[in-house]
């Protein structure tokens, strides 16, 4: 999962600056460049290179920590097992919904809260940091406290207000797994897109929203055909960036259900883990680990396809 | 028809009080033009006309129609701003075009206004194009092309050519006072620029501090300002004051004596004034000839002068430390530190008393 933040850092920012046109030094001043920037480059490429051959090493090697000794080469086989596995399946598809389902309260909310908190009103400082501040949290930490003091079924928050209101408290964990984690990582991640919306928001030209109104825009038809647009490049940064964090999610799934019921919480993240160190099979997590990237890779190469080239467009 | 009344409009923000009372008349098909220095409030009683600013007291009525409390779309003005403010994401065409579908058009009308519009303004082949790969001038057109296809009964602008490099600006300025023509609209146009406000204008309001100063056609105010004020605004170079004292007064002219000592006799008004009685005089630099130093009281120094090749303004500055400003022809020669006379054209000079309200002339009292 490392070399897909790296792929994608490593693409957008544009190639080494060049900023010296003076005809006579341009050659020298680019050698020196290179030289400046080779030791970065060489200490990156090692971080990278050495793991991946390792681990492309023992996704093709039997590599069981149980078995050892056992280290013959078994080919193509690893991958064949992890993706006809039935977890290969439930942590795909679990995957995808995770990063879909947070990305889309995360984007939704995220606008409608920094559109709320952009307005003048009492307090706004303070509530602005109470908003950011759960980013500031540990997922772990974060996990737990969801864990014990809200989603709890006897001593949770969500409980009591259950049973004030006379209803059977629900057992979030067992019942709706998969729609908890949703709901403590998109709780982990929506300070996130509120502070690149909030920031994006004050730049939104006045000027503009005045010519709006004067020709005729409601609110409805200010926030449609201005407001959106503007943010357009904000949330397309929000979503770029929580797919990459999002698509290997562990920490929330480790402390609260453990993969479970089931498959039912396992994405591929997990998958891996419970491969190499709860079966030990480190080649079958390598090769996990390898159609992660794979994976990993095509999603950030459209979405540098679709996001990035708006990015990179001048406004 | 569009005859927009404003009667005693106030505005404060907090405990600032930025407009103090304003009552103006504008008429059907005027060009009138707010001008003033900065932090006069002249942008803001055109917002407040737009309907953008909320009035904190009096009344602003359109065809005797009162649009004080309406919200600015439904006030039938167009407004162009300084910045354009061109929606970014759309191009030309639907800039123009957004007013109308907000408002419901069909499409045939909306197309046709548009492509209305965009002859007039000369956009058509920049229809399809995003604001940004426009240039300064042609955003300036567009922003003006989504106020013609409204056809709003007043057009506002707000400085809108100060975004503009110098040769835009006078070419834009030209076709600002052909489209007023072709349009016969009603225009209201708030500029810092006084010769923008020379001309283009039917009417200038020149407003100082939240008041309006003076009302009049251009040259009503360049050649009759009402005070000290509105004398200095207007004119580049600028007019240069001469602070005296009245030392004789008979019934249609009163002698000043400058503080260099040299004495003018002035046609002037006398009823206000007293035997001395604190005075200032105004004089354009086209109303001052240089003379040799022995042809006249009034002698100084010269201090830089400006070669513009039609003109060349000379500063100068007298014996009594005053600066004044003098006009010359362009071939004129002098060199700094040369000693001049002066001699002040007394028909064309300005007299002003000391609260800086005119002191009017006699012949224009007759008249």
């Amino acid at each position: 999962m490392k070399t897909t933040t790296l792929n994608v850092g490593s693409a957008s920012p544009a190639a080494e600056p060049q900023q010296d046109s003076r005809k006579g030094g341009k050659r020298k001043t680019s050698r020196i460049n290179r030289f400046m920037v080779s030791p970065s480059v060489l200490v990156l490429a090692l971080w990278m290179v050495i793991p991946l051959s390792m681990t492309i090493y023992f996704s093709l090697i039997r590599y069981n920590l149980l078995y050892p000794g056992d280290n013959e080469f078994v080919g193509l086989e690893n991958f064949r097992f992890f993706v006809t596995d039935f977890g290969f399946m439930a942590g795909m598809s679990n995957t995808l919904m995770l990063v879909g389902a947070v990305l889309l309260i995360t984007v939704v909310l995220g606008v409608l809260i920094s559109l709320l908190i952009n307005q003048a009103f009492w307090g706004q400082g303070i509530v602005r940091i109470l908003l950011i501040s759960p980013f500031f949290i540990m997922p772990t930490v974060n996990a737990l406290i969801w864990k014990n003091l809200l989603l709890h079924p006897v001593s949770g928050v969500f409980a009591a207000i259950w049973k004030f209101f006379g209803a059977t408290p629900i057992d979030w964990f067992s019942e709706f797994p998969l729609f908890s984690i949703i709901m403590i990582v998109s709780w982990q991640w929506l300070p996130f897109a509120i502070l690149l919306l909030m920031t994006a928001l004050q730049s939104l030209d006045q000027e503009q929203q005045e010519a709006a109104r004067l020709d005729g825009a409601g609110p409805w038809a200010l926030f449609f055909h201005l407001t959106l647009p503007h943010l357009a490049r904000p949330i397309a940064v929000v979503v770029m960036i929580e797919t990459i964090f999002l698509l290997s999610i562990f920490a929330e799934i480790f402390t609260t259900t453990g993969g479970g019921p089931g498959y039912e919480t396992t994405n591929l993240a997990y998958l891996i883990y419970s491969q190499a160190l709860l079966q030990f099979d480190v080649g079958l997590a390598s090769a996990g680990g390898l159609i992660a990237v794979v994976l990993a890779n095509i999603a950030a190469f459209f979405l540098v396809r679709l996001i990035g080239k708006s990015l990179t467009e001048k406004q | 028809m569009a005859n927009l009344t404003i009667k005693n409009l106030k505005k404060s923000f907090g405990d600032i009080e930025i407009l103090k009372g304003i009552n103006l008349e504008i008429k059907d098909n005027e060009f009138v033009v707010f001008v003033g220095p900065s932090g006069c409030g002249k942008s803001t009683l055109l917002r407040s006309i737009a309907g953008l600013e909320e009035v904190t007291s009096g009344h602003i009525m359109l065809d005797h129609k009162e649009i004080t409390d309406l919200a600015p779309a439904k006030r039938d003005l167009a407004m162009v701003f300084q910045s354009y403010a061109l929606y970014p994401h759309m191009s030309v065409r639907k800039n123009m075009s957004f007013a109308l579908e907000l408002a419901k058009e069909t499409k045939d009308v909306i197309g046709k206004k548009v492509a209305e519009a965009a002859r007039i303004l000369e956009l058509e082949p920049l229809l399809e194009r995003k604001p940004k790969e426009l240039s300064g001038g042609q955003r300036q057109r567009v922003a003006i092309g989504r106020a013609i296809v409204r056809q709003p009964k007043v057009f506002l602008f707000d400085e809108p050519l100060s975004n503009l490099d110098a040769a835009l600006r006078v070419q834009m300025r030209l076709e600002l006072a052909r489209l007023h023509h072709d349009l016969n609209a009603t225009m209201i146009y708030v500029t810092h620029d006084q010769v923008e406000a020379m001309t283009l204008a039917d009417k200038v309001v020149v407003l100082n501090q939240g008041r309006i100063e003076q009302v009049g056609t251009p040259l009503e105010l360049y050649r009759n300002p009402a005070n000290r004020f509105v004398a200095g605004f207007l004119g580049m170079p600028k007019m240069s004051f001469l602070p005296g004292k009245v030392t004789a007064i008979d019934a249609s002219s009163v002698t000043v004596e400058l503080t260099s000592g040299a004495s003018v006799n002035l046609p002037a008004a006398s009823e206000h004034l007293r035997k001395g009685s604190a005075v200032t005089v105004g004089v354009r630099p086209e109303n001052i000839d240089v003379v040799e130093p022995s042809e006249s009281s009034l002698t100084g120094y010269m201090d830089i002068a400006e070669s513009l090749g039609s003109d060349t303004y000379c500063y100068v500055k007298t014996d009594g430390q005053e600066t004044l400003t003098v006009r010359m022809p362009g071939n004129f020669a002098c060199n700094y530190g040369d000693r001049i006379g002066l001699r002040l054209h007394v028909d064309e000079c300005h007299l002003f008393d000391e609260q800086g309200n005119a002191v009017q002339k006699p012949s224009r009292m007759a008249a």
